[in-house]
């Protein structure tokens, strides 16, 4: 039982990276209607972006400011060179466009900082809490832990920013109806560079933490793929969504990576190592079947 | 002047109904065909039927599985690859365990299979569509992957699941020369391709450009979805299951579930998006592009880097292929969204008028 929770434990605090990145997709949908696709490809050039300035001697405060940067007039240009010039096309060719961007981040990125794996030291370090291994006998990592707390000081500043502040409301109002927000005077590309500028901010977040536990390295950008079927469990336009759907996928494909070998073997020969790879899309496709428009998401409705 | 439908008159229904109604496509048609089965193997060297001719062709046949489904009905799909995979080892088990079987009878044995597997995760495309469906084709992709990988009956125990295809070999005759491969592989293609052409000009593609249009508005017209939807899957993922046992017969020899990446799906949806998407013709042009582009960079940036004086490392010329395939898939969305393939049709109009333009 205890081994049970200690892999529960390990898998909703992995979820909730995942979590970071389903953030960036959800935020960048409900803005503007595009499915980024690229996300996790920014992920990994955010990353890449803080170690390269800290290899060129910048201390860590300055690479974030400077990656954070980075990220802002990649969001203005992407929106300048292509979703601009994409309006009225359908979202079937935004997203494809978006896969586009994503291989050209990811050709570019290594061009720009080098391509070698590299680790990132952010002053937190992946050791259990000895004080929870004493107590449960669980081994909590101390830097999944506050990777959580980073995630949901970051849900809170959001919700704060959409609540209150003027552009939040701006942004919210785009969201709901892009006509109607436009009648009432809100100039939409600001808005569109504004949200992927937030966007790059959770990616440079997600980089940051991905790449201090992980390495930073272009598996990032597979990991990150992760991150679809959290969006489809939480449903695209919403921010709970996203965070509830990365606790449940995180913690299903780590359970599933324990408890399902040894039930297989009984049926079949063979080693069934690797169901994490794509327990999550299985799961995903089945809640579908169940709830099409995901835990949160808005139910749509069809007319001719 | 050259390319007018005027004068040609049609006098019976055989004549309204074939494929290429205009004389100067059939003509057209004939001669790519003739050069191909004639000119091509007569001047051809190894490196080309190995390296360029045979891998086109192969890839063309995928791009048009995932054409007829993404282009033709609507229905976006990244797990092209792991169809592909399906038809691969689908074959190699036929001719396995099936004493005696033609190896042209497992490929379509093999085609049936992925057909059978792209119904089943064409299931859900019912009840979700677009970037739902995009996703759920994910699963496909990775959970084909890992079964290939992890079954090893299917791959008759070998470790890591690498199979390696004995020779085709047709009415006693040994296909073992890459010549022989490439016209083995241009037959079972134009076949097929013109199968598809006829198809989506049928009751069947006209059902599906109504169900891609506008499903709601397909259903309220009478056209039934799931079969629909479901055919097209089964159509798509019979094109791509022949296509990957090509693959592995005619081109690699041997292949292993892990060259079935999502990468692999990423191109071949590259190569309908650059070829036009929704023409059979364009997944002929997409492919050909695809596959030539990192040829032509693996030869040009080498003598750039050179001319300009830079060290240029292996890394860096496969992480500038990729920066370009970005940057060609978002230029070719934003300023031919129709892609290569409608650059022929503006040239046929074109040609229509040429060389009196009033």
């Amino acid at each position: 039982m205890q081994f049970f929770f200690e892999v529960l434990i390990g898998g909703l605090l992995s979820g909730i990276m995942y979590s970071l990145v389903a953030l960036g997709f959800v935020l960048i949908f409900k803005a503007s209607g595009v499915f980024n696709f690229a996300q996790g490809a920014m992920v990994y050039l955010a990353a890449l972006s803080v170690v390269g300035c800290m290899e060129k001697g910048a201390p860590i405060w300055l690479a974030v400011i400077l990656a954070f940067l980075v990220m802002v007039v990649f969001g203005v240009l992407t929106e300048r060179i292509v979703l601009r010039r994409m309006v009225n096309q359908s979202p079937i060719s935004l997203f494809m466009a978006t896969i586009g961007l994503a291989f050209f981040v990811q050709g570019a990125a290594p061009l720009l900082w080098g391509n070698q794996p590299r680790g990132l030291d952010i002053g937190l370090v992946d050791e259990p809490i000895p004080y929870i291994l004493d107590t449960f006998g669980i081994v909590v990592s101390r830097f999944d832990l506050a990777a959580a707390g980073i995630a949901a000081a970051l849900v809170l500043v959001l919700a704060l920013f959409f609540q209150y502040t003027r552009v939040g409301r701006a942004l919210r109002a785009v969201a709901d109806d892009h006509q109607a927000a436009m009648s009432i005077g809100i100039p939409l590309q600001h808005i569109w560079v504004m949200v992927w500028g937030v966007a790059g901010f959770v990616a440079l977040v997600a980089g940051m933490l991905w790449g201090a536990r992980n390495g930073v390295q272009f598996a990032l950008t597979f990991a990150a793929l992760k991150a679809l079927p959290v969006l489809i469990l939480g449903g695209f336009t919403s921010v709970p969504g996203a965070i509830v759907g990365g606790l449940i996928i995180g913690a299903s494909e780590k359970l599933a990576e324990i408890y399902l070998p040894p039930l297989m073997q009984g049926v079949l020969e063979g080693n069934f190592g690797g169901i994490e790879g794509w327990f999550p899309y299985v799961l995903a496709l089945v809640f579908l079947l169940v709830r099409p428009e995901g835990l949160f998401g808005e139910k749509h409705i069809d007319r001719v | 002047m050259f390319y007018r439908e005027t004068g040609q008159f049609k006098t019976s229904y055989g004549a309204d109904q074939q494929i290429f109604p205009i004389r100067q496509d059939r003509i057209g048609v004939g001669l790519v065909l003739a050069v191909a089965f004639l000119v091509v193997p007569a001047l051809a060297g190894e490196y080309w039927f190995n390296a360029i001719l045979t891998p086109f062709l192969i890839f063309a046949l995928a791009a048009l599985g995932l054409n007829i489904l993404t282009g033709y009905a609507g229905q976006l799909s990244l797990g092209s690859a792991a169809f592909m995979a399906v038809g691969a080892y689908a074959a190699y088990n036929f001719q396995l365990r099936v004493e005696g079987i033609p190896i042209l009878v497992s490929f379509i044995c093999a085609g049936l299979t992925a057909a059978g597997v792209g119904i089943l995760f064409g299931l859900p495309s019912l009840r979700i569509k677009g970037f739902y469906l995009a996703v759920a084709t994910l699963a496909a992709q990775f959970f084909i992957v890992w079964c290939l990988t992890k079954f090893p009956w299917l791959s008759n125990n070998s470790s890591s699941g690498v199979i390696s295809t004995p020779t085709v070999k047709i009415l006693g005759y040994v296909f073992d020369g890459a010549r022989d491969k490439y016209l083995l592989v241009l037959a079972i293609v134009s076949v097929m391709a013109l199968m598809a052409k006829n198809m989506v000009r049928s009751k069947t593609g006209r059902s599906w450009m109504a169900v891609r249009d506008m499903d709601v508005a397909a259903e309220v017209i009478g056209i039934p979805l799931l079969r629909t939807k479901l055919l097209a899957f089964a159509v798509s993922s019979f094109y791509c299951g022949v296509a990957g046992a090509l693959y592995a017969f005619c081109y690699l020899g041997s292949v292993e579930p892990d060259g079935f990446s999502l990468d692999l799906s990423f191109h071949i949806l590259f190569m309908i998006i650059i070829g036009g998407v929704g023409s059979i013709l364009g997944s002929f042009l997409g492919a050909a592009f695809i596959l030539l582009l990192p040829i032509l960079l693996d030869v040009l940036l080498p003598e750039l880097s050179s001319l300009l004086h830079l060290q240029l490392q292996g890394s860096t010329v496969s992480h500038i292929q990729t920066m370009v395939f970005g940057a060609l898939i978002m230029f070719f969305l934003v300023v031919e969204p129709h892609g290569l393939a409608r650059l022929w049709q503006i040239a046929k109009e074109k040609l229509r008028l040429w060389p009196f333009p009033h």
